[in-house]
């Protein structure tokens, strides 16, 4: 491993903890029993299987909004539209498994259409990016309204069930994911979301077309320059980080947490899908780690929240600090330096030797 | 001049942020009152001394001394009021403000909270007086020439007190009447009791003005020499290291019956609409280099993206081996082993971020080769990455290393060896060894006379006479879009009758033997 590699592990490593650190001291300010609220933060996720279960099972919906986001980033393709399709993916996924009852082929159906739905929604920037050069960035920002408020309209006039509260049908029993784990709802969901991102790191580092996307997204002028169909990759980057995110909305909606669909805001985890690709630096491989990560402290949030006095969204400003620190290019740049100078020198020295 | 001593650099080191040794170990001492050569190839690491005196970039090593103290250039603002001045290659100017608004920009005298315009009038007029520089300081800079914006830039140093006055190649942008103007000028300043760094790699000019020369090459300087007491071939020996010669055994030729690539009346227009090609007709066969030379701006850029086809609007017609390539893709350009070394490598010749591997692929992993269905052979691509790097020399700590990382010679051997790994039949090169060392430049030059030995057409457009001269077999002058001339034979023709083609001066009347009919 070289430094410049080293020094990208230490330096996301030191962000979190100087951001934990910070957590900290606001705890101390704010808490009347701040020893108290940092042990539940940090270790309240391990302190029963319920909890550990909850970690996991929210990890899977991040695995997979994180992974579309990779692949369309990778690209260099800002689109912010995953929030949509994970959304439009839950509904399309309830539709299906609503009225399409057939045992295995269900959950089979409905997860593929929940896939679909999320390509098509997501793909909608990057055709307008194709044939008008909008920005896929504003259009994809704004077009995750039009996914909330289509399932919004579903849920009220057409699989809006009456004897229920602002909730569809319910979900028929064939479509649930099985629950791996006694006593969590840790379910299937975990394995499809795993093997999303083994795959997704497969495509992007071992295939043509993600070869393609990696050298559009690095340097556009050179992709062109050597060849490479620069409109077939912007459209099918979004188009296939569309159907990740979606797929995700899916399994989330079959997953044992859910009987019927409900959602009636955006869920955020199209949002936190950024965070999952700043912290695994593109890398579909690194996904479920950050999603681990990230899912441990929310648990540890949560849990804080309901024994102490301490609110759940000191968490937001943790991992604010973490982003900026992370993102900020110069944020350690003067050790990076010395780093570099090192190994330069040595190489010098090495020169003069031979 | 003196030999009162005014400033010394002691051992400077600077390391950029990719790994690049730019200055490994050089030291400079001027004398006060003296115009001192700072002389080397591109890269040498000129500019880059320059920036650490100035300020813009901090040393790894060494110290800086002005008047005997030890002294720390933080920022070119420190830089500026120590007294040291600098006139950049790039002229730093505003161009919709006026002389005198620029010269005093930053510096303003004031009236109250605004800016006392007539002040700033006057004291541009006593500065522009005092220095014998005739200017008008209510023109706008947008509106003067060249060689008088570079005047304004000295009068903004001069203005902010500078004693050391740093010129970053000033005559490489002037024409041969305002380079002496701009000398005369410079011996006035030197009267005055001013100190002037000279950046330059032009040995005449250095004969002309300089008192003394430091030589760098490498990164490394190789001396300070009286300029009086040093012949130009020493000079010249002692700036590229006579290791390296710059003459090459050019083969006997062996042109091929074919046309490879065939240009018939082409004109382009770019973006903006203005004419950068104008009915432009050649032909190309394998086995020769056809040598473009022109000053800059007068179309290259635009003919080799257009044969290239990273541009495709145009009028007229290109053929490679028969076949238009008017609906032809980029991709498909160089199905028909048409290999490209671009003209700017980091904007479009590499992918910084990526390694050295993945750099070394991009035109070819579609070919059954390097990939099956859709999956790229990855086995294949490293084994075949470890053979070009040793092949081509490429200085690296493995395929793995970011291409980014690599100093500009090693980054120029990458696109080399991928554009030439392909084995193509016609190569298109643009300014293929601009700014890169000249043990690299050797080698690409001796690689492009091997491919037209072995059959190979090639297109090179270069803005070094000297490789031109030593490798083309047809060399044509382009100006304004056009061909000024064409020489069949360049053995006949000197540097000089080429300049005079260059700027303009001189035309062929009849254009002949651009095209084989």
């Amino acid at each position: 491993m070289n430094s410049a590699k080293r020094f990208d592990i230490l330096r996301t490593l030191l962000s979190v903890i100087i951001a934990l650190g910070i957590s900290f001291i606001l705890i101390f300010m704010m808490s009347e029993q701040p020893v108290e609220a940092i042990k539940n933060l940090l270790f309240g996720p391990l302190s029963s299987k319920r909890n550990m279960g909850n970690v996991i099972e929210s990890m899977i919906p991040l695995i997979f909004t994180g992974t579309g986001v990779c692949i369309m980033f990778s690209a260099n393709q800002i689109n912010l539209s995953g929030e949509g399709a994970f959304q439009i993916g839950g509904l399309a996924a309830s539709c299906v498994a609503i009225y399409f009852t057939a045992d295995i082929l269900s959950p089979v159906a409905a997860l593929i259409c929940a896939g679909l739905a999320g390509a098509l929604f997501s793909v909608v920037p990057a055709i307008l990016k194709v044939t008008t050069t909008a920005s896929e960035m504003v259009s994809s920002l704004m077009i995750n309204y039009l996914a909330l408020y289509f399932g919004t309209y579903m849920l009220n006039n057409v699989i809006a069930d009456p004897k229920a509260n602002a909730a569809s049908y319910e979900l028929c029993e064939a479509s649930e994911l099985p629950v791996l784990i006694g006593g969590t709802r840790v379910h299937l969901g975990l394995i499809i979301a795993l093997l999303v991102a083994v795959l997704g790191y497969f495509f992007l580092y071992k295939t043509k077309l993600g070869y393609e996307l990696r050298l559009t997204g690095e340097n556009g002028a050179f992709a062109k320059y050597s060849g490479v169909n620069i409109v077939k990759v912007v459209v099918l980057s979004q188009l296939i980080g569309g159907f990740i995110a979606g797929l995700g909305g899916g399994v989330e909606m079959l997953s044992p947490i859910y009987s019927r669909f409900n959602w009636t805001s955006l869920t955020g985890y199209g949002w936190d899908a950024i965070i999952i690709c700043t912290l695994s630096k593109m890398n579909p491989l690194y996904t479920p780690f950050a999603a681990l990560f990230l899912a441990y402290l929310r648990t540890g949030a949560s849990i804080m929240s309901r024994r102490t006095d301490v609110t759940l969204e000191i968490v937001q400003i943790t991992q604010g600090i973490i982003i900026i620190l992370v993102v900020a290019e110069q944020f350690l740049s003067g050790y990076r330096h010395k780093l570099i100078a090192k190994e330069a020198k040595a190489a010098l020295k090495e020169e003069e030797v031979a | 001049m003196s030999n009162e001593v005014l400033l010394q650099m002691k051992h400077i080191m600077k390391i950029y942020g990719n790994g690049a040794v730019a200055n490994e170990d050089v030291s400079l001492e001027l004398y006060k009152g003296e115009i001192h050569a700072l002389l080397g190839e591109n890269g040498a690491g000129k500019s880059t001394l320059m920036k650490v005196l100035f300020g813009i970039e901090t040393p790894d090593e060494g110290e800086i001394l002005l008047k005997g103290k030890q002294v720390t250039v933080r920022s070119p603002q420190a830089a500026i009021s120590m007294g040291i001045g600098m006139v950049h290659q790039h002229f730093m100017l505003v161009p919709s403000l006026t002389v005198a608004e620029n010269i005093i920009l930053g510096v303003a005298p004031r009236k109250g909270i605004f800016i006392d315009m007539d002040k700033a009038v006057s004291h541009a007029e006593k500065i522009a007086e005092e220095y014998n520089f005739d200017i008008d300081v209510r023109q706008k800079v947008e509106e003067i020439p060249v060689g008088v914006k570079q005047k304004v830039e000295i009068l903004k140093a001069l203005y902010r007190g500078a004693e050391i006055l740093i010129l970053d190649e000033p005559t490489a942008v002037l024409t041969p009447q305002e380079t002496d103007e701009l000398f005369v000028q410079l011996i006035k300043l030197k009267e005055k009791g001013h100190t002037i760094i000279f950046i330059s790699h032009k040995l005449d000019e250095i004969k002309k003005i300089c008192d003394r020369a430091t030589i760098m090459r490498n990164g490394r300087s190789m001396g300070t020499y009286d300029v009086k007491s040093i012949s130009t071939q020493e000079m010249s020996r002692l700036m590229v290291g006579h290791e390296i010669s710059l003459q090459f055994e050019k083969k006997e030729q062996h042109l091929s019956e074919k046309v490879l690539l065939k240009v018939r009346n082409l004109t382009v227009h770019n973006s903006q609409g203005v004419l950068k090609v104008d009915d432009l007709s050649f032909d190309l066969k394998g086995g020769e280099i056809l040598g473009i030379a022109g000053v800059e701006g007068n179309g290259q850029t635009e003919l080799i993206d257009t044969l290239t086809g990273l541009n495709s609007r145009y009028q007229g017609l290109i053929e490679i081996k028969g076949d238009s390539i008017a609906n032809e893709s980029i991709a498909g350009i160089r199905a028909k082993k048409l290999a490209h070394i671009p003209e700017d490598r980091m904007a479009s010749g590499c992918a910084r971020n990526l390694s050295i591997q993945e750099n070394l692929f991009s035109n070819q992993y579609h070919s059954p080769e390097y990939s099956r269905h859709q999956l790229l052979k990855t086995k294949v691509m490293e084994k075949r990455s470890d053979e070009l790097i040793k092949e081509y020399k490429i200085k690296c700590s493995s395929r793995r290393q970011h291409v980014g990382m690599l100093s500009g010679g090693n980054i120029q051997k990458v696109i080399v060896a991928r554009e030439f790994s392909t084995g193509p039949d016609i190569i298109i090169a643009n300014q293929p060894t601009r700014g890169i060392d000249v043990g690299a430049a050797a080698f690409i030059r001796k690689r492009l006379l091997e491919f037209r030995d072995a059959g190979c057409a090639v297109l090179l457009v270069s803005a070094d006479l000297t490789e031109i001269f030593s490798l083309s077999d047809r060399l044509a002058v382009m100006y304004k879009g056009k061909f000024a001339g064409i020489f069949n034979d360049t053995e006949h023709v000197s540097e000089d009758e080429l300049g005079q083609y260059m700027l303009g001066i001189k035309k062929a009347e009849v254009l002949e033997g651009a095209v084989y009919e």
